[in-house]
């Protein structure tokens, strides 16, 4: 085990995909607890969906992936977002409509860009040698941008999250809050979509919040669960990924998966008691 | 002194009219019930004053220095949806939001002004529960405590006792007293015809159209007051 980590730490790309996925598992966790009980996962899964078309257009013209990727996916995310403020049902089948042209889209430029080696498979679900120096230096910068906002966001956050409409009656803009927590929840997508893949990318965002909602009770300590019980899941997957060779994504989301359901037992045990 | 003026409001959903003409106004001080009958427009109302629903016509003005974020309110239903995590004091000291501006983390003065509603509203012992778990009657106290923590001239309350019994009806009503005696601006919309006349200085009726809107005295002395009256003993 030591050794399988220390050789793991003398690859550069690993570390690479450690920080900036240690940062992205933050971030997304943070921003999940509000989107998962705003019942706003969908725009997530949207999102990441449209970064995927985003990212292989961008691959195919040859052009750096994140500067594409962020504005498409900004507009993206307050175009659900107003969707899903008119009404739910509608805004599920829009969103599931936007989707699959994004991933058409995206099916499309891979096989029509003939000269790129183009790795669809890693897109979809993750690598951990998908990170350049640049998109490293840029991935962190903005996490880390992200990651304060929502701290300094948090009470904010929290009064738009319970209670939206009350929150706008006395005085606070929730719509404003809203279009933040799109836009952040955005960036977050592109940061992380490289090492987590396209499709698993949302399950960053879902997991961790569900998984300490089974057992923390109050808003504070389901967000600081989350945030650690992310942080631990991404590491272990990287682990996992690494010695079995597996996509990091899917390595990851597993992990959370079994986490789940350890948290998930033990808040059915914990509400016996 | 005038800090609300409501000039011939009109409020549709689709193409029903909830609420059509209203005019009135609210003056500092002033203890003012909605009474009327159910679907009469009393909530829709409050929510297009608070700018919840969009009005179609007419006018909404804040006046005399009046902003959004010194008004407190206790919404008639709170949709919260099952299971979410928040204790008695999170949700309690998120009233205390609005005056905190862009500033973002809670001071002392928050958190003793949240602890003095909790205690206020006998919810000491619940302070670290779960809201979910409380209560109808227990969670219709954390959320006056909440709307007490956002007052700071004037608290809307949309039938704020419902699902309480009498005990804590009384305590409840008598807190409301209290602010308003220390010159909050009341304005409670109430299906308890007699304690509005009995508490209020201004009644406004509504029936889609305002009815009547005026002191107690006036009200009393009103043919719409008697037909009411008489109408809810036929019932
Ligand atoms: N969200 C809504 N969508 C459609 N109709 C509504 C909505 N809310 C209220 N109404 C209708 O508007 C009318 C007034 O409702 P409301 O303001 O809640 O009355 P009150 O509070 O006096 O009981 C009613 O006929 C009600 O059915
Ligand atoms: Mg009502």
């Amino acid at each position: 085990m030591f050794n399988v980590l220390t050789e793991m730490l003398s690859y550069t790309f690993i570390i690479r995909a450690i920080i900036v996925g240690g940062l992205v598992a933050l971030c997304s966790s943070l921003l999940g607890v509000s989107l998962v009980l705003k019942r706003y996962s969908m725009i997530g899964d949207g999102l990441s969906h449209v970064a995927f078309g985003a990212l292989t257009v961008a691959m195919a013209l040859n052009l750096t992936p994140l500067y594409v990727s962020i504005p498409v996916v900004v507009i993206s995310a307050f175009l659900l977002l107003k969707l899903s403020e008119r009404s739910k049902l509608k805004s599920d089948s829009a969103i599931a409509l936007i989707s699959t042209v994004a991933l058409a889209i995206g099916v499309i430029s891979i096989s029509l860009a003939k000269g790129v080696n183009t790795d669809v498979f890693s897109y979809m679900f993750g690598s951990i040698l998908a990170m350049n120096s640049t998109d490293v230096v840029i991935s962190i910068a903005l996490s880390i941008v992200v990651l304060v906002l929502v701290i300094l966001f948090y009470n904010k956050i929290f009064a738009v999250t319970f209670d939206e409409n009350y929150a706008m009656a006395t005085g606070t803009n929730s719509n404003l809050y809203n279009m933040i927590i799109a836009f952040l929840t955005a960036i977050t997508i592109v940061i992380g979509m490289r090492i987590m893949g396209t499709m698993l990318i949302s399950s960053l965002i879902i997991f961790p919040a569900l998984t300490s909602m089974r057992v923390c009770k109050t808003f504070k300590s389901v967000m600081i669960s989350s945030a650690i019980i992310s942080v631990i899941c991404l590491l272990l997957g990287i682990i996992i990924s690494y010695v079995y060779a597996i996509p990091t994504g899917a390595s990851i989301v597993m992990v959370n998966a079994i986490m789940f359901v350890i948290f998930f037992v033990v808040g059915k045990v914990l509400n016996k008691v | 002194m005038k800090q609300i003026e409501c000039k011939n409001i009109v409020v549709n959903y689709d193409s029903n009219i909830a609420v059509k003409n209203v005019s009135f106004s609210i003056d500092k001080g002033d203890y003012l019930c909605i009474v009327g009958e159910n679907g009469s427009g009393k909530s829709t109302l409050i929510k297009s004053i608070l700018g919840l629903e969009k009005i179609k016509s007419g006018e909404i003005i804040f006046l005399n220095d009046l902003k959004r974020n010194e008004i407190g309110y206790l919404p008639q239903q709170t949709i919260v949806q099952k299971d979410f995590p928040a204790s008695v004091f999170e949700v309690v000291l998120s009233g205390t939001l609005n005056s905190r501006g862009i500033k973002p983390f809670y001071s002392k003065k928050e958190k003793d002004l949240a602890n003095e509603n909790i205690e206020k509203l006998g919810l000491k012992e619940f302070k670290n529960k779960s809201y979910k778990k409380l209560s109808s009657g227990q969670q219709q106290r954390v959320l006056l405590a909440r709307a007490l923590c956002s007052t700071k001239k004037i608290i809307f309350l949309d039938e704020p006792i419902t699902g309480l019994d009498i005990n804590i009806t009384k305590e409840m009503y008598s807190i409301i007293k209290k602010i308003n005696e220390q010159g909050i601006t009341v304005v409670m919309v109430s299906h308890d015809i007699n304690f509005a006349i009995n508490n209020a200085n201004k009644i406004l009726h509504m029936q889609k159209e305002c009815k009547f809107f005026g002191t107690v005295n006036d009200y009393v002395n009103s043919e719409i007051y008697k037909n009411f009256i008489g109408g809810s003993e036929n019932v």
